[in-house]
């Protein structure tokens, strides 16, 4: 950092920026509840004792909520019938693989081309390590799991308005900004700016902390050279015999890492749910979906779109057309209900509930979301640029590139995913038919990967949740207020039928809110059982 | 022909069940580049076709799956304009609320485009304070 640079750094503008940074943060834990460090909260799977010889459960829907309440039911002796509107289990818990077929609302149809061996997970993709609930059952059903890796510092962050539209490795974006902070921060120190906040004793503590994490040098800067080259990178890799010359990066001025905005690329990986180890199933996330389904075959009838759900005071009937022939409605009945149906879908069945429960099923808005599979002919990402999983972050629509976190390597094929989006950004992309999606996403990448991506893109697949016809949305979003007032009577059992799923938990839109919320529902289901 | 009273419960119910507030900016949360694109559509059709065929349909026919997005198209619930203004202000059970990212003018220009295309005709504009009295 120049003298001038040094100067015009006031005081004022370093808590100005450390308030950008705390505020930023604090908006990003308000902006959704999937950036909330929560905890799973699940305690192993519930211990059920013997119900009365007979007592029969109806699930409705086979996703996860719905496998996992059925597995355990069976294994306590109830007799289980699961009804699912889809030709497959697994839910929203769902790969797509070539010769797969999908047909969006509106009758777009895909024909996913995919080869062997490559998938796309237009779902959840990610098993944080302390998802217990949703690992359990992995485990338990022989599905092989491996590493995702949130953060790859040999990514890239890229900014149309940056760098003149050059990627940066998000190695060097993260060192130059801790970098910068740490020596600013000292500097501030010694200068006994904040003797009202840190002792004397602490003072010193945090001088050698800073110089630690902010790869400063011996007179506390943050400068070119061997300090900050070990953090983001040398010119050339160093190497063996007289060939090898050391070759210090510069780093980028405080100002210039501020101004690119690149910074906000490196708070994801540091949330609770992005924390290194996450895993992902071997062969796609559906395989969890698929074990589940093979376990639980004899009880589940699949193409059953429900129509109506009746109760009274001994049974719940629930009413079902074919959900690909129609045809005449037919009936099964049980002794009680776990209803995983979504409440974009719920809220449309007609159903015998209180008034308290209809109010809470209608109050949850359902997110938008898209998520896209590329395949490319040759793994350029990893051949030519040394990137091996993980993920690249872009000002553009696309928000997100994903690389493949398996067959690194390989020599072979790779199926990016060229998108991630959620939210204000995603409506526009369920506007557009599917093949525009990849279009505008194959756009987009070749501003981070000029001259490889157009040139290497052989088929793809785009999922905008919204026009799923299973679920209408990604999840269900909980406004803070709406969650106050109606979460508790979403969850109560009612009467004989009580609802799981993520809508139906405090972990939105993870699998583990399936799992702990249909682990919830049925051990006091089973209360009222055997209590009854 | 619905009366004004009859009109004026409907829109009162619906903002009753609605009230979530998942309008307001909705980003990737921490570590995203992007920033939420502006929706800054100009006139009902522009907004109709970034934003409401992604559910309703680019012929504004809805679609069935599971459950259902309703037509738009020769909908008789388009009467009285102040329906569908307090379902996109407030939203509609899984439909999110759009009051936090459209400004008045969009919504009432999109109202206006819907209750005059797809087989509705019906005359009377909506006015962005009509919208704005809906907030």
């Amino acid at each position: 950092m120049s003298e001038a640079e040094n100067a015009a750094v006031s005081r004022r503008s370093l808590l100005k920026m450390i308030g950008t940074l705390a505020g930023s943060t604090a908006m990003y834990n308000a902006m959704t509840e999937m950036g909330f460090a929560q905890e799973s909260g699940y305690a192993g799977p519930p211990k059920l004792t013997a119900p009365p010889p007979g007592t029969s459960v109806l699930i409705l829907g086979a996703g996860i909520a719905g496998c996992t309440a059925a597995i355990e039911l069976r294994d306590a002796g109830y007799k289980v019938t699961i009804l699912e509107y889809n030709n497959r289990s697994g839910g929203r818990n769902w790969s797509l693989y070539g010769g797969d077929t999908y047909t969006e609302l509106g009758g777009a149809t895909q024909h996913v081309q995919f080869d062997p061996g490559q998938y796309i997970n237009p779902g959840p993709w990610r098993l944080p390590h302390h998802h217990y609930g949703i690992l359990h059952y992995a485990t338990r059903l022989g599905v092989g799991l491996e590493p995702f890796q949130q953060v790859n510092y040999n990514a890239y962050v890229h900014n149309t308005t940056a760098y003149g539209g050059k990627p940066k490795r998000y190695r060097e974006v993260q060192a130059d900004f801790h970098g910068h902070v740490a020596e600013l921060l000292a500097k501030t120190t010694k200068q006994n700016a904040l003797d009202q906040t840190v002792t004397k004793e602490d003072q010193e503590i945090l001088l050698e902390a800073l110089r630690a994490w902010g790869a400063l040098d011996a007179n506390m800067q943050y400068v070119k050279g061997r300090q900050t080259s070990n953090r983001r990178g040398p010119v050339v890799d160093d190497g063996g015999g007289l060939a090898s010359l050391p070759t210090y990066s510069e780093p980028d001025t405080l100002s210039t890492v501020l101004n690119s905005y690149m910074w906000r690329a490196i708070g994801w990986g540091h949330d609770y749910e992005y924390q290194t180890s996450i895993f992902q199933p071997k062969g796609g996330m559906g395989q969890i979906g698929l074990a589940f389904g093979r376990e639980l075959a004899p009880l589940i009838k699949y193409n059953c779109k429900v129509i109506d759900i009746h109760q009274d005071d001994k049974s719940v009937t629930a009413t079902y057309v074919d959900s690909q022939k129609g045809g005449a409605p037919q009936k099964v009945t049980a002794d009680w209900c776990v209803c995983t149906i979504p409440a974009s879908v719920l809220s449309q069945i007609p159903m015998n509930v209180s008034a308290k429960k209809k109010a809470a099923i209608n109050v949850i808005p359902y997110g938008a979301g898209l998520k896209v599979g590329l395949q490319m002919k040759r793994r350029f990402w990893e051949e030519d640029e040394r990137i091996y999983g993980g993920l690249t972050y872009t000002n553009q629509p696309n928000a997100m590139i994903g690389y493949p976190m398996w067959d690194y390597f390989s020599r072979g094929k790779g199926v990016l995913l060229g998108a991630y989006v959620m939210g204000q950004g995603a409506f526009l992309f369920a506007s557009k038919p599917p093949e525009q999606r990849i279009a505008d996403c194959l756009e987009y990448g070749e501003k981070v990967h000029p001259g490889q991506y157009k040139a290497n893109y052989e088929c793809g697949v785009a999922v905008a949740w919204h026009r799923v016809p299973w679920t209408l949305g990604c999840s269900g979003q909980w406004s803070e207020e709406n969650r106050a007032a109606h979460y508790d009577d979403l969850c109560a059992l009612d009467g004989r039928i009580v609802l799981a799923g993520e809508h139906a938990s405090r972990l939105p839109a993870w699998q583990e809110g399936a799992v702990t919320s249909a682990t919830d529902a049925i051990t006091r289901l089973h209360q009222r059982v055997v209590g009854a | 022909m619905r009366t004004p009273l009859a009109a004026a419960a409907a829109i009162i119910s619906v903002a009753a069940v609605a009230g979530a507030r998942a309008d307001t900016a909705q980003d990737m949360g921490a570590g995203a580049m992007n920033r939420s694109p502006p929706y800054n559509f100009q006139g009902g059709e522009a907004v109709f076709k970034n934003i409401c065929q992604g559910c309703h349909m680019a012929n504004a026919q809805g679609a069935v799956g599971a459950g259902a997005y309703p037509a738009l198209a020769r909908n008789a619930k388009l009467e009285v304009a102040g329906y569908p203004v307090a379902v996109i202000v407030h939203g509609q059970k899984a439909m999110p609320a759009f009051g936090g990212l459209l400004n008045d003018q969009q919504i009432a220009d999109v109202v206006n485009y819907v209750r005059t295309h797809f087989g509705n005709n019906y005359k009377d504009k909506v006015t962005p304070a009509d919208v704005k009295a809906q907030r």
